[in-house]
């Protein structure tokens, strides 16, 4: 069983040809970043010593168990923590703070901004922080919006929208920023099942037209196989990083090796023996 | 063991045209509908009232004591058409707005650095503590004292009545919104006053709105109540000058008249005011029911 992964794991098992293309320089590297944070009378050690790097176009998926810290991981690139050691460096430029680089997409509905229709909150973040004019904006909020299927509810407030046309909203609003990397905060998590699915498909389906490089938190082993390309697994108490599997894609339901990837994946995250590197 | 099958329902296989569509949305009856405004239904209530309080002061026929609605709207009207009333209305109305206003943007002003620094809240909290239950009237003394007898006194008096209210509810309303949409804001960039502008206000609006609809009613009960005791500056008495004349005068009609004008005022603020604010902001963004 570990073998299987073993395997994957190797570096050398054929890179996709994308990231050939793009240079030699990874977009994003996390280096051996601890985190930590403070509850009212506990200092909590969320990850330690962490380290990847993301590549151009990857679909790099964060896995662990809850308190693996894998969205406190996410929080930290996208801005809002600063490590106590280590470094994050996005094309070269270390993180410091929040910015319209790393767009982020939470799970909660309520990321959307209540007081403005679904084209006004796509268009927002495109004239506050990119400075677009209206007209441009306008124009490229609604090519993202139909993206989505969104175009019949352009014009809703979001507390019309059920859970998942809010997401598809904040996903549209994200990928219009044509960001460096679009942070995926377990998105789907608080939808219903079948609409999960749906979900999942859409935002690959949204993956073949523009290629954007996405991180993509879960806790659903399932889930990470069917989006990602890479996979980080971490283990919680604190966040170790456990393995990383790669070439995810080759993965295929048909002849059941996604399903063999699960158990794999599944053995390896609950395996008391403690595979630590 | 048979493997699973999918047996279609029968109006999908047949392709049939659903010709019901229009019975899926159905508008509701007239009357349904009428009732369904709560200005109606409040209308009537009003009604209602004016009538009981007609009938029942015929039978008392004390004018001294209850003036029947008739006496008190012919009055009304007179003193409308003679123009003391929109006067006194307007005399009251100048000093309650700077006073409002005023308020308003030094609770704006201290919210705003409660939200950016720490020893501005600890500020505000400890303000609030210790202004927010003391009622406004009671600085009326010193205020005369301070500011002599005139509209700045009033307006002194009414600040108070306002702010605290007003920076309560907006510094509850901005620590209440919610961490997904404080990260928004981080996430587009936006710091300091263009952060509070664009997303603390209008996701604090309901607090806001609540705030502001509090320090309105407080102002204006201030306001008359002051007028009541210290009564006119400068020839020009407002609203409660009027009452307090009046009741001087033993004409109670009028007296019945200047409370009616209170409330009538009270009434188109709260009725038209807040609430077409409100449809157009909290309502229509799904924030209130």
């Amino acid at each position: 069983m570990l073998q299987a992964l073993q395997q994957k794991i190797d570096p050398t098992a054929g890179l996709p040809d994308v990231k050939a293309a793009s240079e030699a320089r990874p977009l994003l590297t996390v280096d051996k970043v601890t985190l930590r944070y403070k509850t009212p009378n506990l200092l909590i050690t969320a990850t330690e010593d962490v380290s990847f790097s993301v590549e151009r176009s990857d679909r790099f998926v964060l896995l662990g168990p809850s308190g693996c810290g894998k969205s406190t991981l996410l929080k930290a690139v996208g801005g809002y923590m600063t490590p106590v050691s280590g470094s994050i460096h996005i094309n070269g430029r270390p993180v410091k703070k929040p910015g319209a680089d790393r767009m982020m997409v939470f799970q909660e509905f309520d990321q959307l901004l209540p007081w403005k229709t679904v084209l006004e909150n796509v268009m927002f973040p495109l004239i506050v922080a990119r400075k677009l004019p209206r007209g441009e904006a306008e124009a490229r909020a609604k090519e993202y919006i139909d993206k989505v299927k969104l175009t019949r509810a352009i014009d809703s407030y979001p507390h019309t929208l059920s859970g998942g046309m809010k997401q598809r909203v904040a996903i549209a609003r994200g990928m219009a920023m044509q960001p460096e990397i679009l942070l995926m905060d377990e998105p789907f998590a608080a939808l219903d099942a079948l609409t999960r699915r749906q979900m999942q498909d859409e935002l690959l389906q949204l993956w073949e037209d523009t290629r954007f490089t996405v991180i993509f938190v879960t806790h659903s082993i399932a889930e990470a196989i069917k989006i990602s390309n890479r996979i980080l697994l971490l283990s919680p108490h604190p966040g170790r990083v456990k393995a990383e599997v790669i070439d995810v894609d080759l993965a295929r339901q048909d002849d059941g090796s996604a399903a063999a990837l699960e158990r794999d994946i599944h053995n390896l995250l609950f395996s008391e023996s403690g595979h630590r590197e | 063991m048979t493997s699973p099958q999918i047996i279609l329902a029968a109006d999908v296989t047949t392709n049939r045209q659903h010709t019901n569509v229009a019975e899926v949305e159905q508008r509701l009856g007239s009357l349904e509908l009428i009732l369904g405004i709560s200005a109606v239904r409040k209308t009537v209530l009003i009604i209602v009232l004016a009538i009981i309080w007609q009938v029942y002061a015929s039978y008392l026929d004390n004018p001294l004591l209850f003036p029947t609605l008739s006496d008190t709207l012919t009055t009304l009207y007179d003193r409308f058409v003679d123009g003391t009333l929109p006067s006194r209305i307007w005399t009251t109305l100048q000093v309650l707005i700077t006073g409002y206003v005023a308020g308003t943007v030094l609770a704006a002003i201290l919210t705003i650095l409660a939200i950016n620094t720490r020893i501005g809240t600890d500020f505000l909290e400890t303000m609030t503590a210790m202004f927010n239950p003391l009622p406004a009237i009671s600085l009326l003394p010193l205020a005369l004292i301070w500011f002599g007898l005139g509209a700045s006194s009033l307006v002194f008096v009414l600040i108070h009545s306002v702010l605290w209210a007003v920076a309560l509810n907006t510094h509850a309303g901005f620590l209440g919104v919610s961490r997904t949409l404080r990260m928004v804001g981080g996430n587009y960039g936006l710091t300091g006053l263009s952060y509070v502008m664009r997303i603390l206000v209008p996701a604090a609006f309901p607090s806001i709105l609540t705030g502001l609809k509090i320090g309105w009613a407080f102002a204006w009960r201030t306001l008359i109540a002051a007028e009541l005791v210290f009564g006119v500056s400068s020839g020009q008495g407002g609203l409660g000058w009027f009452i307090f004349e009046n009741r001087n005068l033993l004409d109670i009609p009028a007296v019945f008249a200047g409370l009616l004008t209170v409330i009538i005022i009270g009434l188109i603020v709260e009725n038209l005011v807040f609430q077409t604010i409100e449809r157009h902001t909290i309502q229509k963004w799904g924030m209130k029911e």
